[in-house]
């Protein structure tokens, strides 16, 4: 039997991957998936949770931030690939025309 | 050590070590990669914590869907010939990383804390078993969620819509 605390450490560990990736790096599609780390770093909390509880009710928050993160996916990389064709790079620092 | 604890050990290993190469390799073909590394040990992570159907969904869904979708892109779009530009802002990695640092350890003082709380459900493991995972999950999904579900279902005809509008070269 695992402690809970392990479960949330490790998914805190996750979670701050994801927030260092989407803060060092500079390729956006990059960042997109540091995102998606730390999407699944609440989901590892909210099925940990929800066993600790003995409720289902995490479980089902987990398919909605699975579709959530589905929806984000599709319409993010449209956005991605109609940057490349603007601005023929990824590279964030360079995509700064609404920048004041 | 316990045999349910030399599995959640190393299956954490391997979730932290691929999410680290997640940001830290260069090429993002290789980030995909071990993303779907991350995802497939995340799966085994829920089937340890008796949460068969989303394991499941994991791996159809984040493993095989998006990862799919990312890997496509990334070919599509020939990043690995993208050339390294200069750090246009020097003093990122360093404020990053201490951000980062701050947030870990904030999340680290909660979980030490054990402020978490909250009423036992119904659901007992013993409950669940006798049931089935999936068939329990779904029984409460289409009675207390049945909202958010049709819900989630608009959102995702919006995500196709918008998708294609997005993609389109002109309408």
């Amino acid at each position: 039997m695992i402690p809970l605390s392990y479960y949330l450490i490790l998914s805190a560990v996750l979670f701050t991957v994801g927030v260092i990736g989407v803060l060092v790096r500079r390729n956006a599609i990059v960042i997109f998936m540091s995102i998606e780390l730390m999407l699944n770093a609440v989901n590892l909390s909210f099925v940990a949770i929800s066993k600790h509880l003995d409720s289902l009710d995490g479980q089902i928050f987990v398919l909605f931030v699975m579709t959530v993160a589905a929806a984000e996916v599709a319409v993010g990389l449209a956005i991605i690939i109609n940057l490349f064709r603007n601005k023929e790079t990824v590279n964030v620092d360079e995509i700064n025309i609404m920048k004041w | 050590m316990t045999v349910t604890g030399f599995f959640f050990f190393s299956i954490a290993a391997v979730v932290l070590i691929s999410a680290i190469l997640v940001v830290v390799l260069r090429n993002p073909v290789h980030s995909a990669l071990s993303l779907v590394l991350t995802f497939f040990s995340l799966a085994g992570l829920y089937i340890l914590l008796n949460a068969q159907f989303i394991a499941a969904i994991q791996v159809i869904v984040y493993a095989g869907a998006i990862m799919v979708l990312f890997l496509f892109v990334i070919m599509l779009l020939n990043l690995d010939k993208e050339k390294r530009v200069g750090e246009k802002h020097p003093l990122q990695k360093a404020f990053g990383i201490a951000i980062a640092v701050f947030l870990l350890v904030a999340l680290g003082s909660i979980v030490a804390a054990g402020v978490l709380y909250g009423n036992k459900g119904i659901h007992t493991e013993a409950r669940v078993s006798a049931i089935g995972n999936t068939k329990a999950i779904a029984g409460l999904l289409f009675t207390d969620w049945v909202l958010p579900f049709e819900i989630a279902s608009i959102l995702l005809l919006a995500a196709i819509v918008g998708a294609i509008v997005l993609s389109k070269k002109e309408l």
